[in-house]
């Protein structure tokens, strides 16, 4: 049998692991990184994924897409109060949000799958062999829609996925096995979109969630548009000028408020620099931890309630929990960790990556799939009750939240009046009394004979899979005979959309080692042609003319070698220019941009 | 694969949907895997939740033991397990792990183990109602109306109104909790009576009118506690959320 690695499938940055002799671990790509960010970026060299799609965030913020998670299995409207944030066009097509990029449109399920295409890629060349076997993580409060969007992805993608588990419980696994815990746990997974709180029993190797809830538009994103908000009222009120419509400085100044956030961590205060457009130079901001926790203090309190109602349904009081787990970049914040020591009143464990540990948990799972380990075993639950539209527009459940998955309910169907010959049933999940205010999961209609009222007897069996998704059966309890259920999603892909985008992801250039490796260069190479064009607009008065003229020479090699098919001669013209420039950039450290540009190479100028 | 190892030949608890191997066409002495094939075999669709555990009918449970059977069972049929072998046994497992899920959960709560309990010796659960307690029945009907009068009021408008309701419904509030506490230690009562007469009665499986009368008490019981359950529930949300913590969902117990 082929080996089953493990997918976190992040919305900032993702990661790939598999077990090694025993011990999961995550997948470095060439330059060591196990982080692949989640960004996917269509360039007119081709379409490029990861670490170089993420300088493109700012160069072409219209054709790079990022945060493609917070879009799987929703509908334009769920997701309208925050589409100011993005500077991509979008628009819904049967149910399905479409992300417009340059010519073409494609549904988040194939963007995910070009991310889940370069983590396999990465895989295969570090393993050496073909990797078609997936177990891919989800957030533990994504409905159903959500986690069939992101199986959809993985076939898209080319990949069999084994399993669809939940976050924090992989990162139990990985936790778990690592401490060999006995007890119970709680892990708190603030993500870079999501956040999750599971409640787990850990005895004799297997792993029970008590109970999960959680918030699935709620993450490090958040903190970050907070703080960019401020910085960009600032901007407006201390500069005149407002940077809201122009997508480029709103997505540096997005990527800015990350760092800021991140660094604040560490550090007690520091400064967002911020380059105005129109030469009007840098706009510099001071930012103590004190004002991100005033601005973002409520973020942190909006996870505290999904804890408590984890511990109600539990049956726990916090002081029953024997060890806290946290998860997540997102919960490096100190705040975060204040308030959760707080709540559960014990110092929550970190040990462990908090960006590693749930690709690594996945690792563990794929490993009990593959048969070779039985010490382990996972029994996660529902997050989100199952129900049926009953009379009157009432949600009636079927299957209760936190109950074990698998799991299954049976429900009997007659009819209403003499010689009806079928049956409406809408699927909906959530915790509403209507169903209005439920998610609508699906609809289906049960064929019946037509027979006088109440006569006909036809009985629904509603299973949720080890995955979290729903599966309907019906049979006919009269005849005995079986009936098959058209099920249709209310949000999501039809089976022949996906059909057809599988056909179509064999079209991408990328799937080719060759033409990948190309689309790198290129890629780097306008990178490199970009920042030293502006390097010498800045500083070219610093230099003397031959050495201008000996930088310009190697840019036209370089575009030659560009418009060339090897990514070798594109490679080899980057290090000349590389090596011509070492001067230039170090007389630009040295003028009066020093400040500006403190701890950035030539390369990275923006 | 060794569950056969652990499942010791001879005994009985299971109830199969066949007596016979649908692999292989052996026979099955009430075994979760056929002794020839070793293949996993469907548990019966008309299996008791009590049987699924190796239990009998009784309502006072040994939970501990009741996980470590939970346990053993979900390491011989979890889909985990599974992964690669054929459809159909793919599709036994699910089956049969979905089941063991649905009756560990059942029995786990006492309250829907005395409801499903009720469902096996005398018909639907579904029968039982939310009904009032009668002596209750006008001090609820004051707390609703308190209830009403203090959403509708603001805080800031009238805040010593306000407290003043605050106060008669913390205390209306405890005064439920500790009805709830009583019913609870009667439902215990009728638990063990039933235990008992279960215990005398083993042999035959008929329903004396002892028992009967216990269950007509249980679902009365149970009726009570639930609509006392419901107003609780709606009491203690309208009070919290006015301390301004917001609940994010309703939710309902027993």
């Amino acid at each position: 049998m082929s080996r089953i690695v493990g997918i976190d499938l992040g919305t900032t940055n993702s990661l790939i692991a598999y077990m090694d002799h025993g011990a999961p671990r995550v997948i470095p790509g060439r330059g060591g990184r196990t982080l692949v960010p989640s960004v996917v970026a269509m360039t007119d060299n081709g379409l490029i994924v990861g670490d170089p799609a993420k300088e493109y965030l700012v160069r072409d913020p219209a054709r790079t897409i990022y945060s493609v998670k917070r879009f799987m299995g929703k509908s334009l409207e769920d997701v309208a109060e925050e589409l100011k944030y993005f500077p991509y066009r979008l628009h819904e097509q049967g149910g399905v949000i479409r992300m417009q990029i340059g010519e073409k449109s494609y549904s988040p399920p194939q963007i995910s799958a070009m991310i889940l295409k370069e983590l396999k890629l990465r895989a295969e060349a570090h393993l050496g062999e073909e990797i078609r076997r997936v177990v891919i993580t989800v957030p533990a409060y994504f409905n159903d829609s959500q986690r069939q969007a992101t199986k959809d992805a993985g076939m898209i993608a080319g990949l069999d996925v084994l399993r669809i588990i939940n976050e924090p419980t992989a990162a139990s696994l990985a936790y778990g096995l690592e401490k060999r815990t006995q007890g119970i746990i709680a892990v708190y997974d603030l993500g870079g979109g999501t956040f999750d709180i599971s409640i787990l029993k850990l005895k004799d190797g297997i792993f029970e969630v008590l109970a999960t809830n959680g918030n699935t538009h709620l993450g490090g994103d958040d903190f970050d548009r907070r703080v960019a908000d401020q910085v960009l009222t600032e901007i407006r009120s201390r500069r005149g000028v407002d940077l809201t419509g122009s997508p480029d400085s709103l997505q540096a100044v997005r990527l800015e408020a990350e760092r800021v956030k991140i660094r604040l961590s560490d550090e007690l205060k520091t400064t967002a620099v911020i380059e105005l457009p129109d030469g009007k130079g840098a706009h510099r901001v001071e930012v103590t931890r004190d004002q991100l926790e005033s601005w973002t203090g409520d973020l942190v309190e909006d996870t505290l309630g999904p804890c408590r109602l984890a511990l109600k349904d539990a049956g726990l009081d916090p002081a029953e929990i024997d060890e806290v787990v946290l998860v997540g970049g997102a919960t490096r914040m100190p705040l975060v960790r204040q308030r959760v020591q707080e709540l559960f009143g014990k110092v929550p464990h970190s040990e462990l990556n908090p960006d590693e540990v749930v690709a690594l948990g996945a690792a563990v799972q794929a490993d009990i799939l593959s048969g070779s380990t039985k010490d382990l075993l996972l029994l996660d639950v529902t997050p989100l009750s199952l129900g049926i539209e009953t009379m009157g527009g009432v949600m009636s459940p079927v299957i209760r939240r936190n109950t074990t998955i698998p799991a299954s309910a049976k429900e009997m169907f007659t009819t209403y009046v003499d010689g009806q010959t079928s049956v409406d049933i809408h699927v909906l999940q959530g915790e509403r009394e209507l169903a209005k205010d439920n998610r609508s999961l699906a609809r289906f209609q049960l064929k019946l004979p037509p027979l006088p009222a109440g006569v006909p007897r036809i009985e629904v069996t509603f299973l949720l899979d080890a995955n979290g998704i729903l599966n309907v059966t019906a049979h006919d309890v009269r005849t005995g005979l079986s009936q098959t259920v058209a099920v249709k999603p209310s949000y999501g892909l039809s089976d022949e959309e996906v059909e057809r985008m599988i056909r179509e992801s064999f079209k991408f250039a990328a799937e080719d080692l060759k033409a990948r490796q190309l689309i790198e260069a290129r890629t780097e190479a306008d990178a490199i042609l970009h920042a030293t064009e502006k390097a010498l607009r800045f500083g070219g008065h610093l230099i003397g003319a031959e050495e201008t003229a000996r930088i310009h020479a190697a840019l036209a090699a370089l575009q030659r070698a560009k418009a060339g098919e090897d990514h070798r001669a594109i490679r080899a013209k980057i290090t000349e220019v590389e090596q011509v420039t070492h001067h230039l950039a170090e007389v630009l450290m040295d003028s009066s941009l020093k400040e500006a540009l403190q701890h950035k190479k030539l390369s990275e100028l923006p | 694969m060794d569950q056969t190892g652990k499942t010791s030949a001879g005994r009985t608890e299971l109830q199969m949907a066949r007596s016979m191997c649908w692999h292989c066409q052996s026979e099955i002495n009430g075994e979760y895997f056929c002794e020839k094939c070793v293949k996993v075999q469907p548990l019966s669709k008309e299996l008791d939740y009590f049987t699924c555990f190796g239990l009998p009918r009784h309502l006072k449970i040994d939970l501990l033991a009741l996980e470590a059977k939970f346990y053993e069972l979900s390491r011989a049929f979890h889909p985990d397990f599974y992964q690669n072998t054929s459809e159909s046994e793919q599709s036994i497992s699910l089956g049969n792990a979905a089941l063991l899920n649905t009756a560990y959960h059942t029995l786990r709560d006492p309250i829907q183990r005395a409801e499903y309990l009720l469902h096996l010796e005398a018909g639907s659960a579904k029968d039982i109602r939310t009904a009032p307690p009668a002596d209750l029945f006008e001090e609820i009907l004051e707390l609703q109306e308190n209830l009403e009068e203090f959403r509708s009021l603001s805080p800031d408008a009238e805040p010593d109104k306000h407290a003043r309701l605050r106060a008669r419904l913390e205390a209306e509030r405890e005064n439920l909790e500790r009805r709830q506490q009583a019913m609870d230690g009667n439902l215990n009562e009728l638990f063990l009576r039933w235990d008992i007469l279960q215990a005398r009665a083993d042999a035959t499986k008929a329903l004396t009118p002892s028992k009967q009368a216990v269950l007509k008490d249980m679902r009365d019981l149970l009726s009570h506690r639930t609509y006392l359950r419901n107003i609780l529930d709606d009491l203690v949300t309208t009070l919290e959320a006015g301390k301004g913590h917001e609940t994010h969902e309703s939710h309902r117990r027993h």
